[in-house]
């Protein structure tokens, strides 16, 4: 099931200010479902009840894949509902000032890549798929590079979650199971695990 | 080279370097809850995977279940069929679950130090950002979500990088009516919500070694809230003497062996830090946060900031918090009038804290206009509590006394905000939303001054009641 994730090619959808925590992003109510299924209707569910304007409202952005987002996004609660909610509503990669770090860590296990910015390019970035909302936006995470238009926007993804995305080994249990006996051996270390 | 807690403790875990370039990390305390692993279970399931140490994996039910009426089935038919699947997948993979039944049940993170099965030197992961309340025994704790849960329960390890380390120093003494609430909302406030990310804390200095261990679990609860990974404290007498006795702690001999280990963790003197920051306890006073997240706060006596004195690409959240609120700028914190006044959740729900919340009801009545919550964080906690009459003190003063549960911290039962109710918390999110209801707001703060602003009917200064 899990594939190379070198660069992803779409439309852009802008999400602006900073620390928007994954509360927000998925209300507490909507964890109460035992399976992932349908969160993606309900992404930003009550910022959209109270804003109109709110670009997951907006037909422009419908279809888009590309999230540009400020600072710290995705702080707080660690409910891998956040990032489900966004991927089933169509998301494929995140451009941002910085993220939280658990939800950085679910979105590189769903295969979402989640790359940094200048605070002035993000700002540049949202402008322009603002004013226009059907251009097509690359991320590029082997290169580390946002591309829009003629312009490169140079982004960042820490070595370890950029190796997993780019070698197609992001989706962990595999890769993890594959140290075999070695995990005991460690456990076995342990005073602890031994009891002491 | 001295070494610190995070590099033995790492070291220690490390199963092999991943072609990833990340470590394979051993976790060798895992806790789950009925919320973030249904999921999880039924990926297994599908990948006919086994739990790989399921002798190592403890479950609780806290963040659905009612702290009403607890009878079976419960009112919520969603809380109910969590609840089900909670108790058939811990009985699929042979895991042992405290529920009600056992006396043990509690918030995952109250009950995890409670019954000795956090522990100084291991590394602990959970489907709850709020995991980082284990490091203040001096282990190494993760939130992480379902799928790295599906991970853990699959292989006992996580993929990750070690991330840096900052020592938090916190210098001097604390005033009275100052609490460990105060102090990490302090740091929270000086450090920024986004000052942590990338690294790990360790919190360390006077006031943190004089701390008591509910005191220091307080603390290192909100690191996820300054953006750490983890926190910890390092582990000394005070880490010792809370362990002793505990019922998965060890014993006797062994636990001779043990108190060996768990002070061999310890950061080392000389160990060097990627940063130090220092902060002089004296100059804390109690804390409010009047925004929209944690480190939007002021001490009790000043006035809620202005925008315009931030810097610019922090105004926009800044004016979206003062709109979502009702606050003005340069209001005063103090006597804002509050609805619904909260003592709990994994941050405060511990026997001190309701001792320290009791002490301050005695003073008077809940005020006519509030609605007060006393939920203790395990039924451990409420036994404690009530052998000591708290319950009967709290019930006097117009409080209601509640079951066990993570309750009105996150409303996923249904102690929840209505419309724009304004609730005094001593849970750890003022996020939009948090309590229950979208447009509900929350002003946090200690204990303390939760029941003083129960009995006031708004925010105000604990200092001025205990004098």
């Amino acid at each position: 099931m899990t594939s190379q994730r070198q660069q992803i090619t779409g439309r852009g959808i802008p999400v602006t200010g900073n620390d928007i925590d994954t509360d927000r992003i998925i209300p507490a109510r909507f964890l109460k479902a035992v399976v992932f299924d349908g969160l993606g209707e309900h992404a930003f569910e009550d910022a959209r009840k109270q804003n109109p304007e709110h670009p997951f409202n907006s037909p422009a952005y419908r279809g888009a894949s590309v999230l540009v987002v400020g600072q710290n996004f995705g702080c707080g609660s660690s409910r891998e509902h956040a990032p489900q909610a966004l991927m089933r509503w169509g998301i494929r990669a995140i451009v941002g000032g910085s993220f939280g770090e658990i939800f950085a860590g679910n979105c590189v296990i769903l295969g979402i890549p989640c790359l940094r910015a200048s605070q002035e390019d993000i700002e540049w970035l949202q402008r322009e798929i603002g004013r226009a909302p059907q251009s097509s936006i690359t991320v590029d995470v082997e290169k580390q590079e946002v591309r829009l238009g003629n312009r490169v926007i140079k982004a960042s993804i820490p070595d370890g979650p950029r190796n997993q995305l780019v070698n197609g080994t992001w989706d962990s249990t595999s890769v993890l199971l594959e140290a075999g006996a070695a995990i005991e051996a460690t456990a076995g270390r342990l005073p602890y695990v031994k009891g002491f | 080279m001295a070494r610190t807690l995070l590099d033995k403790v790492w070291e220690a875990h490390t199963v092999r370097t991943l072609p990833s370039g990340q470590t394979q990390l051993l976790i060798g305390l895992h806790l789950i809850h009925e919320v973030t692993t249904p999921q999880a279970f039924q990926m297994l399931k599908e990948m006919k995977l086994k739990v790989r140490m399921p002798e190592r994996t403890f479950g609780t039910l806290d963040h659905i279940i009612p702290t009403a009426d607890q009878t079976r089935p419960y009112a919520d038919p969603e809380a109910e069929e969590m609840a089900q699947h909670m108790y058939r997948n811990m009985k699929d993979f042979n895991l042992q679950l405290f529920d009600m039944s056992t006396g043990k049940q509690g918030i995952v993170h109250v009950i995890g130090p409670e019954l000795g099965l956090t522990q100084p030197g291991m590394t602990i992961a959970c489907g709850d950002s709020h995991t980082s309340t284990h490091g203040a025994v001096g282990a190494i704790a993760f939130g992480i979500g379902t799928t790295q849960v599906r991970d853990v329960l699959a292989t006992q390890c996580l993929a990750m990088a070690k991330p840096k380390l900052r020592q938090v120093r916190v210098e001097g003494t604390l005033a009275r009516g100052v609490y460990a609430k105060d102090v990490i909302l302090w740091i929270i406030n000086q450090l920024g919500v986004k000052g942590g990310v990338g690294y790990a804390y360790e919190y360390a200095g006077p006031v943190i070694d004089r701390m008591t261990m509910d005191e220091r679990l307080t603390v290192c609860n909100m690191s996820i809230e300054g953006g750490a990974r983890c926190g910890y404290v390092n582990p000394d007498q005070t880490t010792i003497d809370y362990l002793r006795g505990k019922p998965y702690a060890p014993s006797g001999a062994a636990f001779d062996r043990a108190v060996t280990y768990w002070k061999g963790v310890a950061s080392e003197s000389g160990a060097s830090f990627d940063d130090v920051a220092r902060l002089d306890g004296a100059r804390i006073e109690p804390v409010v946060t009047w925004g929209i997240n944690p480190e939007m706060s002021v001490g009790v006596t000043q006035r809620i900031p202005s925008p315009e004195a931030q810097p610019e690409a922090e105004r926009p959240t800044f004016r979206e918090a003062l709109a979502h609120m009702g606050f003005s700028a340069g209001q005063p914190i103090k006597g804002a009038r509050i609805d619904v006044a909260f003592v709990g959740s994994c941050t405060n729900g511990r026997l001190s804290d309701l001792r320290i919340a009791a002490e301050i009801a005695k003073k008077g009545k809940v005020a006519k206009h509030v609605r007060a919550l006393i939920v203790p964080g395990s039924q451990q906690v409420a036994k404690a509590a009530e052998a000591e009459g708290l319950d009967q003190i709290f019930l006097n003063a117009g409080f209601q006394w509640r079951k066990a549960g993570c309750s009105m911290c996150l409303g996923m039962n249904d102690d929840k905000l209505q419309g724009r109710e304004m609730s005094a918390s001593s849970s750890n999110r003022n996020f939009i939303g948090r309590q229950g209801s979208p447009t509900g707001r929350t002003l946090l703060m200690s204990p303390a001054m939760v029941a003083a602003a129960a009995i006031t009917g708004e925010v105000a200064d604990v200092r001025e009641i205990l004098r």
